[in-house]
């Protein structure tokens, strides 16, 4: 029989964690930044169809890094959360601020009880009426959650591609400008000097998707053609 | 045997909000049991009801249009009812019999439509979402049967057939295609002679419209059930239409003066029916 180790709690929080941070650093970055005219959401990932980013309900997405099988979990656990929500009280009683504390008591429990702890870290993002009321909430794998402002970098190398999106933020920018910022961040974070619009995943959350399009649901995929033409797009 | 974790897994992925909400939260679900057998059944329950619903083709898509009254009894029970909803982008869902009923199950269908979007992140096909109406109607039978009937009219853009779609239901759930133009309600064999006279192959968006309205207008000539455009109040048809674009409510500025030129032309026409 083999006997059992003694390990301190301590150690065994920190190579957990040690654990989960190198699963997120192998991947690539996600920024989310908000801007005037609502919250632009800016990922490299070279797959069509698996997406980082999605929808999550009418003002609310959801941003992540890691393990795809583990945040795409963690995404439709949050849909059906937000449905069952709105469904049962209404459309306006679910929230950004909700949806968050769900996925860090979930992450907090796979962390402290299950076998490994999940390798992910994720956005959530709620585009408000002005800007002063957009709320980005990040959450890393341990459960921890941090109401952030402006924008949220996740990944990589997110203190890189974070001292370049910094460097370029400001209040007023637009969409187009915003995913341009992005792309700039993410660039750092590359060896090859640009990136093609089929190697991003890019989604917005519309300040005025009412007034625009005339649909509360805020968030909309961009597609490459569109990509394509507001990187070309000189500011 | 013990249930592998993979199985389970599996087992518990699901596309659809109804199906979550029995695993999970049966408590939210529309309760479709019937009444208990000792419960007094002499008079039938006093319920509002809604009414005539239109649904047509045109050139590009489909119109649906519902009138703004809801009966119970002999008495109007509402004046402002909505009988038509947007069920998605692309669909679009009329009401006809209990009104409370109705209502609840357009609400479950719209999160339906929409949950299998976020989840699979794509649309559900026109015949998916019509197959799926008609399993929640058929739910709804034991109610039905009771004499709480609920009967939808379904229509939408067929994004890959590039066609607008028609689909009628019995409180059984089964689904019937219907060709050209259908009417559901009370009111709607009124609306279906008027449909008969008025629709045309390829009608523009417009024209429809001005068809949909007078159609209601008729039932609402002949059936006490069914509201006709009501000036004083300024209150119209809700009319939708759906076509590649997508579905646009159609504006109270366009239907006020599409009415206005029914009950003109009408009373120049100095007719009694």
């Amino acid at each position: 029989m083999t006997q059992q180790f003694y390990v301190s709690p301590e150690q065994l929080m920190k190579d957990r964690a040690d654990f989960a941070r190198k699963g997120i650093a192998r991947g690539r970055s996600v920024i989310v930044i908000s801007c005037e005219d609502g919250i632009a959401l800016v990922a490299e990932n070279p797959s069509p169809s698996l997406h980082k980013i999605g929808e999550i309900y009418d003002k609310i997405a959801f941003a992540a890094v890691g393990k795809y099988n583990e945040f795409e979990s963690l995404r439709q656990a949050g849909v059906r959360y937000a449905d069952v929500r709105g469904y049962s009280y209404d459309r306006d009683d679910v929230t950004a601020r909700g949806l968050a504390s769900v996925y860090a008591q979930s992450l907090g429990a796979v962390f402290t009880a299950e076998q490994k702890p999940f390798e992910v870290e994720l956005a959530v993002a709620e585009v408000g009426a002005s800007q002063d009321l957009d709320h980005l909430y990040r959450l890393t794998f341990d459960g921890s959650i941090a109401d952030e402002h402006n924008f949220i970098v996740m990944g990589g190398q997110a203190d890189k591609v974070s001292g370049a999106v910094e460097g370029g933020w400001q209040r007023d920018l637009s969409f187009a400008a915003a995913i341009r910022l992005a792309v700039k961040g993410l660039v750092t974070d590359n060896e090859a000097p640009d990136l093609p619009a089929k190697a991003l995943e890019v989604a917005v959350l519309d300040r005025s998707s009412e007034s625009n399009r005339g649909t509360r649901r805020a968030f909309r995929r961009l597609s490459d053609q569109d990509v394509v033409e507001l990187l070309a797009e000189e500011s | 045997m013990q249930e592998t974790t993979a199985n389970k897994v599996a087992a518990h992925a699901t596309s659809s909000f109804t199906e979550h909400l029995q695993r999970d939260r049966p408590e939210l679900l529309p309760q479709y049991a019937p009444f208990a057998s000792g419960t007094p059944a002499a008079q039938p329950l006093a319920v509002p009801h809604a009414t005539t619903i239109v649904a047509m083709t045109y050139a590009g898509g489909i119109v649906m249009a519902g009138d703004r009254r809801a009966t119970m009894g002999n008495i109007i029970a509402s004046r402002h009812i909505e009988k038509v909803f947007p069920a998605d982008q692309y669909s679009v869902l009329g009401i006809a019999g209990t009104a409370g009923i109705a209502i609840d199950l357009t609400r479950l269908f719209q999160v339906e439509l929409e949950h299998y979007e976020k989840i699979e992140g794509t649309l559900l096909s026109l015949d998916g979402k019509a197959n799926r109406l008609g399993a929640m109607i058929r739910g709804n039978l034991p109610m039905a049967l009771q004499g709480l009937a609920v009967v939808p009219l379904f229509a939408g853009f067929d994004t890959a057939a590039g066609v607008g779609r028609l689909f009628s239901y019995d409180v059984t759930g089964g689904r019937y295609e219907e060709q050209e133009h259908h009417a559901v309600g009370s009111g709607s064999m009124f609306a279906r002679g008027a449909l008969k006279k008025l629709w045309r192959p390829n009608l523009p968006e417009d024209e429809a419209i001005a068809v949909a309205v007078e159609s209601l207008y008729d039932a609402a000539d002949d059936d006490s059930a069914t509201g006709g455009p009501d000036p004083v109040r300024q209150l119209w048809p809700v009319v939708y239409a759906v076509n590649r674009a997508g579905a646009r409510r159609v504006s109270e500025r366009e239907l006020a003066t599409m009415a206005g030129n029914i009950i003109e032309s009408r009373a120049a026409a100095r007719r009694e029916a």
